[in-house]
């Protein structure tokens, strides 16, 4: 029987990380440039994180605290699974806190509590190009990041505006990092754009199966993409979390029952437990203060008891604008 | 509490327990043998060396047990085992005009130096179910031939003294060859980086592909010049030797196939090459990428890019089956938080449709005009 080599300190090798690093230190240069990198087979599956699993791989260290959320929860399975992963492979301290955390992986969110200078949030990227759906060339739309040639993406956003009335994406929504380049924020919900703007925390993307990493470093503009008379806005839930009362908080629905039953709780699960264990902590008056240009804090309400309810759960939007 | 997902750890250690249990099956029944893999399914174990980029026979059949069986997922294994290894560096070209021969046939030529050879073909069985092969009856010796004194020399090599068909390509003097493994891909590609992406491509993708051009979506009229199964020597040039040192061999499959060409503003009627190479034994494999390589050289000749075959970035981008199988099913991974964006959207925008159509009491003459 072939000896299975043993495998280095966090799954790959040293080279390659010094691969990544460099990739990732160029993405920092340029902020939201789609660095090309020889992106790795991973132990898991293409689409499962292997472009956040190899920025994560190549920039952990023995002493770092490794968070990993996917839809803002620690326990879903593939956070479990990365968690597992890491653990295993490079030995390190894991949590769930978000505060304490040094490196935070992240599937689809932005943890609630705002980060803070020296923590690492790694994306993980299914498309890193946000004209893809608009060109399907890399050729292309390498060329048109080039000569900054970003008209088809307002042509779309204004198409959007022109058929339903308004902007209809709701998340991977398209901002303006550092006045140049258009970024796809990765497919977060937009409720969560805000808080990439001009956060103290470096925010890394690694799309391991399109073979991209790019970066926004900490305290560079994040902006998303509007108009005028269309500005920009993120998601508003009309009543608080079921089980933490949050308020400004992304919520999950959860349906209860198979007569229209659901509730509404906090997509941010650390959050949440905290909340409930602390519930009167200054802290949590309500949604933490984005990272850094996040929404206005609006005024607290009283907390209203869980209800269930079957009827559209937000209220209407752009009471809260940039 | 609620119905969400806690205990994502404890669901997972179940699961993969009970796809122990599955993966072995009945108890009573003996567990494969990693040799019984190699020797008996032989060309599975090829299709995951080839595709999976590894060329070890023991590793391959370990991946087939471990994956139950699903190539693909056999392939994965091994390429996450690969991509670890460390690289010693680049072997020089294999010499296949000096292949040891199992198989070579050619379909241009009747009779030719070095002879038609069937070898271990499935080509003209009958496909009976053979029940005796369930009963395990006794094998009888194949008849082999004395060593092969004769030289093979290649189709594409005596169609070159005519001047027939079109050299091999030639790269430029200072060209370093690429390596998919350790760059990343950029459109447009040189055709040797072109070759190692469909040489790992997926079989069924190819094949498809292949298909479709002699089906007419970017016809080139295809003759298969010869396909050639057999060991080659590996060489390596290591610094402190003056000599190449000679490494092993590996069995391949070569297919050169020949292409019909009315010439071009850039070239003159003659015949064109495509060109197939894998692992193992996979003539499918082989002839296929030689039918999606000349596809692909449709630009570098002249031709008009019309078909799916023949673009480039199309083909090499989708060709990977473990890229695209870990995309394809990374869509049953949770995606409720922008699904929540989605419903929140569609909800608001139903009301909106709904008050248009609905509109309150009193506009009721408009509706029955309409």
């Amino acid at each position: 029987m072939t000896d299975i080599a043993t495998y280095n300190f966090a799954y790959l090798d040293e080279q390659t990380k010094r691969m990544i690093r460099r990739a990732i230190l160029k993405g920092i240069a340029i902020p939201d440039y789609q660095v090309p990198f020889a992106s790795r087979e991973m132990p898991m599956p293409y689409g499962w994180g292997t472009g956040g699993v190899q920025v994560t791989a190549s920039i952990i260290g023995p002493d770092d605290v490794l968070k990993v959320i996917d839809q803002g929860a620690d326990d879903t399975t593939n956070a479990v699974s990365i968690r597992a992963f890491f653990k295993k492979v490079a030995n390190v301290a894991v949590t769930t806190d978000t505060a304490s955390a040094t490196i935070i992986q992240t599937r689809h969110r932005i943890p609630e509590h705002p980060l803070k200078t020296g923590q690492v949030l790694v994306y993980q990227v299914p498309i890193p190009e946000p004209l893809r759906f608009l060109e399907p060339r890399e050729t292309e739309t390498r060329k048109m990041h080039a000569l900054e040639e970003y008209g088809l993406m307002h042509v779309k956003l204004y198409e959007d505006i022109a058929k339903h009335g308004r902007i209809a994406t709701t998340y991977a929504y398209p901002v303006k990092v550092e006045g140049r380049y258009v970024m796809d924020p990765s497919p977060t919900p937009k409720f969560d754009n805000p808080k990439m703007h001009r956060s103290p925390a470096l925010q890394l993307f690694g799309a391991g199966r399109e073979k991209r990493i790019y970066a926004v470093p900490p305290f560079t503009e994040v902006v998303s993409l509007d108009f005028e008379d269309h500005p920009f806005e993120v998601q508003t839930f009309d009543q608080p979390c079921a089980l933490c009362a949050a308020e400004n908080v992304y919520l999950d629905e959860v349906i209860l029952d198979d007569h229209g039953g659901h509730m509404f709780v906090c997509s941010d699960t650390d959050h949440c437990e905290k909340r409930r264990n602390a519930p009167t902590s200054p802290l949590w008056g309500g949604r933490a203060e984005g990272a850094g240009g996040g929404l206005d804090q609006s005024t607290p309400h009283s907390t209203p008891t869980p209800a269930l309810r079957a009827d559209p759960p937000h209220k209407e939007e752009g009471k809260e604008k940039q | 509490m609620y119905v969400a997902v806690k205990g994502g750890e404890a669901a997972i250690a179940n699961a993969h327990s009970l796809l122990a249990d599955r993966r072995r099956g009945d108890r009573s029944v003996p567990a494969l043998r990693l040799d019984q893999i190699v020797e008996q399914l032989a060309l599975g174990v090829d299709r995951v060396m080839s595709e999976g980029s590894l060329y070890d026979r023991e590793l391959a059949a370990l991946a087939i047990v471990q994956a139950r069986g699903d190539m693909i997922e056999a392939i994965f294994l091994v390429r996450a085992y690969r991509t670890t290894l460390p690289r010693f560096g680049y072997s020089k070209p294999i010499d296949t005009a000096n292949m040891l021969v199992e198989r070579r046939v050619s379909a241009t030529y009747k009779d030719l130096p070095g002879g038609q050879l069937l070898g271990p073909t499935f080509d003209y069985t009958h496909r009976l179910l053979d029940p005796e092969l369930a009963a395990g009856a006794d094998v009888a010796e194949p008849l082999l031939r004395e060593t092969e004194a004769q030289a093979m020399p290649r189709v594409s090599a005596i169609l070159a003294r005519e001047g027939l068909i079109e050299p091999d390509g030639d790269m430029p003097q200072d060209h370093v060859p690429g390596d998919i493994t350790r760059e990343p891909l950029e459109f447009p590609m040189a055709r040797d980086i072109r070759l190692q992406a469909l040489s790992r491509g997926d079989e069924g993708f190819l094949l498809a592909l292949g298909y479709s051009t002699q089906r007419g979506y970017a016809r080139n009229h295809p003759f298969v010049g010869e396909i050639r199964i057999g060991e080659v020597e590996l060489e390596l040039d290591v610094p402190e030797l003056p000599f190449a040192v000679p490494l092993g061999t590996v069995r391949v499959t070569e297919c050169q196939m020949v292409n019909q060409f009315k010439g071009s503003a850039k070239a003159p009627p003659q015949f064109t090459r495509g060109y197939g190479l894998v692992f193992g034994q996979s003539e499918r494999k082989a002839m296929a990428m030689a039918l999606c390589d000349r596809a692909l050289r449709a630009k570098e000749l002249g031709e008009d890019v019309v078909a799916a075959a023949q673009d480039e970035e199309f083909v090499i981008s989708h060709s990977d089956n473990v890229q695209a199988t870990g995309f394809v099913e990374h869509l049953k991974l949770p995606h409720y938080v922008d699904f929540q964006a989605e419903l929140d959207l569609v909800r608001r925008m139903r009301a909106e449709h709904d008050a248009r159509e609905n509109p309150p009491k009193g506009d009721e003459k408009r509706e029955a005009a309409e």
